[in-house]
């Protein structure tokens, strides 16, 4: 009995000691506490940053010339820029900037320094180079085609008179961001244009500036009191990398933490009756979708294409699967973008789909393989897939494998079905429009290698409105143009559009102001408030 | 091992010296080998895992360059163990560092949970495991043989969740995941990267007490199964001890019964024992993902995984090696200590 005696003492006296260790008060008032998966992140140089919680903290450090209202995307807004003029010709900006704005080391900002910024996303040619880089300029030619003629004037001239939406949106995207030269340049190594100082500093002029980071575990950003639209209702804003949603729960309802960034459908259920709790949406660009291999003779029959679309039965995967997490969405432009459509027009129909398989000449369906990433919720929405396939004679057989590896499968067309996701890489709808409906080579060895191209959709036609769309400069003719080619993507092509992703942020109630925007770059901290 | 007996001692202490050198030299060389051909002979485009899907073609290509892979396999490997020769790691693609710098961090924070969970597993597992076998039959016996089961059977992902949901969420005994609250950041300059031994070398001990209460409960987790494993190995080790004759004549002499057990017999199972924990030691010190990833905890394991998925081979290389010097070392120094416990081993 002793033993025992001795054991249980133990135990209490080890809840004694610990127990005032770990006492310790709710996250301070003036400094924002996220919980977040952000081991995704490599940098913060906007030149660079392209991945997804990277993009979100380099969106709170810069400012870039233009932006939009995070609510309403169509309202084109000055950040750094105060006007703008585009010349008859269509292919010269002219932009004034901002009076009185100061990098946050004190320099003013000024039409030079924007300059540099577009010319080094463009000379460091990395990841996001090509938002910019795309509307012509090269290594040799940038510097005269980006200028700035005066202090506050900056002139662009592109290659092409491009729709000037097409070239504001990209203006807005994070590599857009404007970097202070003389810190940059007092930082550079090797002539690397500073690249290698900030991936981990930070040169800007928004609402805060980089305190720390370290990989894999936390960063923070401090609040930049002096910024020339209001200061940030908070001093300090530190997100942690919690891997696990769970832990980031338990974190959230501790109040360890004010926000918990990932929480996956169960939890957020789980937190429903939570009277200290709240949870807010914001829809984001990405969409998931399957890819029908145009080199498999069955899925290339149209018929049964369309059949495939009348097999899936989005509002039940959506309601049971992926519930709080992804909406049902059927066009390539998502919502929130120029010329989005929001029709739905397939829906579960047995029917529908046995007759379009026998006028196919597969009355009794078919084999057929479908490449899964071995993660939450591909794999579960694959297998309600496969059930709903079962109904009509389909078989479908599974292949499991690491996200690499079935991207890489993917990327060499040896695949039957891939089911993955899309984001798009700037708020225009080129982005999509761009990788859904463009194929200008489909030869194996074709090196643009869009998703038309990966599912050998031969499309000469649809890639040539897809291009014009591009230099349409009426904006009212250009949305159009995009919901007309959507509509007849949506029943020929060989993509199957299910849904669209909702990004969730739960909150400690009280702690309120943040915004999720459309894309990840516009999720704002600057208006979270400690009430 | 045995020597040439003509040698002089101390050319014999060189001669065992070198071979053991060379013997590690090649153990490590052989994994570096290896892993780099599985990590090249896996079905993933590494290229991809830098440029992201989106990439277009001439940054693909101009990557694949940077990276060295349009060269053949063999020039590949001589390159980068040329480079490691000269202590250059080359750049980790995910945290945009030295590996070397990034391996200072991630390494440290594992050495001090495993330090814990074996000082945990050591100080509770040993006791046990004499108790259960002097006792054998006995209530004590069945607790210690259930433990040992249940550590070798339960998920340590599922216990890391339930030992936070309890002791964290439930009771407040302890802080939640990650190795400091967010009060406490930035007030230490780290030194070793040892949190403890940093916050006690800078006399912050309100620091201190707030980084024993993250560690407490991942380092009890981790100590749970190398508890068990502990605890089985030195009940069947004494049971085997206590049933010798010596024992008996150690009785029949009138010694007392706790020097028979924690001296006569414990002393006689050190040697085996210690191999039993400096093997639960090393395999600690690679790293647990699942426990890493329950706790937030920025660790070996964590580090060398999420590299190994996203093909960032330069870090997985790395990772492996350090882990590979990491059980090489320990092995050594569990032999040293057989010498030290057993005289015939001298």
């Amino acid at each position: 009995m002793t033993i025992a005696r001795w054991i249980a003492t133990g135990i209490l006296l080890a809840g004694t000691v610990l127990q005032p260790l770990a006492t310790q008060a709710a996250t301070p008032r003036d400094t924002v506490v996220m919980a977040k998966q952000i081991d995704d992140i490599i940098t913060f140089d906007p030149a660079e940053s392209f991945e997804f919680s990277g993009s979100e903290a380099v969106g709170n450090i810069y400012d870039k010339l233009l932006t939009f209202d995070p609510g309403n995307v169509a309202d084109i807004r000055g950040q750094l820029a105060e006007r703008w003029t585009v010349s008859e010709d269509g292919k010269t900006y002219t932009f004034t900037l901002r009076d009185g704005v100061k990098f946050h080391s004190g320099n003013p900002v000024t039409a030079e320094d924007a300059a540099f910024s577009l010319q080094r996303a463009v000379l460091l040619d990395k990841q996001p180079a090509f938002i910019i880089a795309q509307f012509g300029f090269t290594k040799d030619n940038v510097r005269e085609r980006i200028r700035a003629t005066d202090g506050r004037t900056l002139v662009i001239t592109t290659d092409k008179p491009y729709a000037p939406t097409f070239f504001f949106y990209c203006l807005t995207a994070s590599v857009g961001g404007i970097v202070d030269k003389a810190t940059v340049l007092k930082n550079e190594k090797d002539g690397d244009l500073g690249n290698g100082w900030m991936k981990s500093n930070s040169a800007a002029s928004g609402p805060y500036r980089l305190r720390r980071w370290e990989p894999k575990e936390s960063y923070t950003l401090e609040a930049n009191a002096d910024y020339w639209d209001g200061a940030p209702k908070n001093k300090r804003v530190v997100v942690r990398h919690v891997a696990e949603a769970a832990a980031q729960r338990l974190l959230l309802e501790k109040g360890d933490v004010d926000f918990a960034r990932n929480l996956e459908k169960d939890q957020i259920a789980g937190i429903a009756g939570n009277a200290d709790l709240a949870v807010q949406e914001g829809v984001k660009g990405t969409i998931f979708y399957l890819g029908l291999n145009q080199k498999n003779e069955t899925l290339r029959k149209p018929e049964v294409r369309e059949a495939l679309k009348w097999l899936v039965d989005y509002q039940g995967i959506q309601d049971n699967l992926l519930k709080g997490k992804y909406q049902v969405h059927q066009a390539f432009l998502p919502k929130g973008f120029m010329g989005a459509i929001e029709t739905k027009p397939y829906g579960f129909d047995l029917e529908k789909g046995k007759a379009l398989l026998a006028k196919a000449g597969v009355p009794d369906g078919f084999a057929v393989t479908m490449d899964v990433r071995n993660v939450s919720p591909y794999t579960d929405v694959a297998q309600a897939i496969q059930a709903n396939w079962a109904k009509a004679g389909i078989k479908l057989d599974l292949i499991p494998g690491d996200g690499k590896q079935t991207l890489t499968k993917y990327r060499a067309r040896n695949h039957d079905i891939y089911i993955g996701e899309w984001g798009p890489d700037y708020q225009d709808p080129h982005t999509n429009a761009q990788t859904f409906a463009m194929n200008p080579d489909n030869a194996d060895e074709g090196r643009t290698k869009t998703l038309a191209w990966r599912n050998a959709w031969d499309i000469p036609a649809m890639t040539k409105e897809t291009e014009a769309a591009v230099v349409e400069r009426d904006a009212a003719k250009r949305a159009a143009v995009y919901e007309d080619i959507q509509r007849r993507h949506q029943t020929e092509s060989p993509f199957v559009i299910m849904f669209q992703q909702i990004e969730v942020a739960a909150r400690r109630k009280g702690v309120e102001g943040f915004i999720l925007g459309p894309s990840f770059d516009n999720n704002y901290y600057r208006g979270i408030e400690k009430k | 091992m045995s020597s040439p007996e003509f040698l002089h001692p101390i050319g014999r202490l060189l001669l065992r010296v070198t071979a053991t050198l060379a013997g590690v030299g090649v153990t490590l060389f052989g994994l570096l080998l290896v892993t780099f051909v599985i990590a090249r002979v896996v079905p993933v485009d590494p290229v991809l895992a830098v440029v992201g899907d989106n990439a277009g073609p001439d940054l693909y290509d101009r990557t694949r360059v940077e990276l060295g892979l349009d060269r053949p396999l063999y020039v590949q490997f001589g390159l980068y163990v040329s480079q490691v020769a000269r202590g250059d790691f080359g750049m980790s693609v995910l945290t945009s560092r030295p590996v070397t710098e990034d391996i200072a961090r991630y390494f440290p924070a594992t050495l001090e949970l495993a330090t814990a969970a074996t000082l945990i597993g050591v100080l509770l597992g040993v006791p046990m495991g004499v108790l259960a076998a002097v006792r054998q039959g006995h209530w004590i016996d069945h607790l210690v043989r259930v433990i040992g089961l249940a550590g070798y059977s339960i998920p340590v992902f599922w216990l890391g969740l339930m030992g936070l949901l309890l002791f964290y969420a439930e009771l407040g005994w302890v802080a939640g995941p990650g190795r400091l609250s967010i009060g406490y950041e930035d007030i230490v300059e780290p030194v070793t990267g040892l949190l403890l031994l940093d916050a006690a070398l800078a006399r912050e001990w309100e620091v201190f007490g707030n980084a024993v209460s993250h560690l407490v409960l991942p380092a009890g987790v981790l100590g749970v199964f190398s508890l068990a494993y502990i605890g089985r190995m030195t009940r069947s080790f004494m049971l085997d001890q206590l049933r010798q004759e010596y024992i008996i004549t150690a009785r029949v002499k009138g010694v007392s019964e706790a020097r028979i057990v924690w001296r006569h017999a414990l002393g006689n199972i050190m040697v085996p024992l210690v191999t039993v924990i400096a093997l639960s030691y090393a395999h600690l010190l690679e790293g647990s993902v699942l426990t890493e990833t329950v706790f937030a905890w920025p660790g070996l394991g964590s580090y060398i995984t999420s590299s190994l998925l996203n093909v960032d081979m330069n870090a997985v290389l790395g990772g492996t090696l350090v882990v590979g010097v990491v059980f090489v070392g320990v092995n050594l120094l569990s032999d040293l200590l057989y010498r030290l416990f057993d005289p015939r081993a001298r």
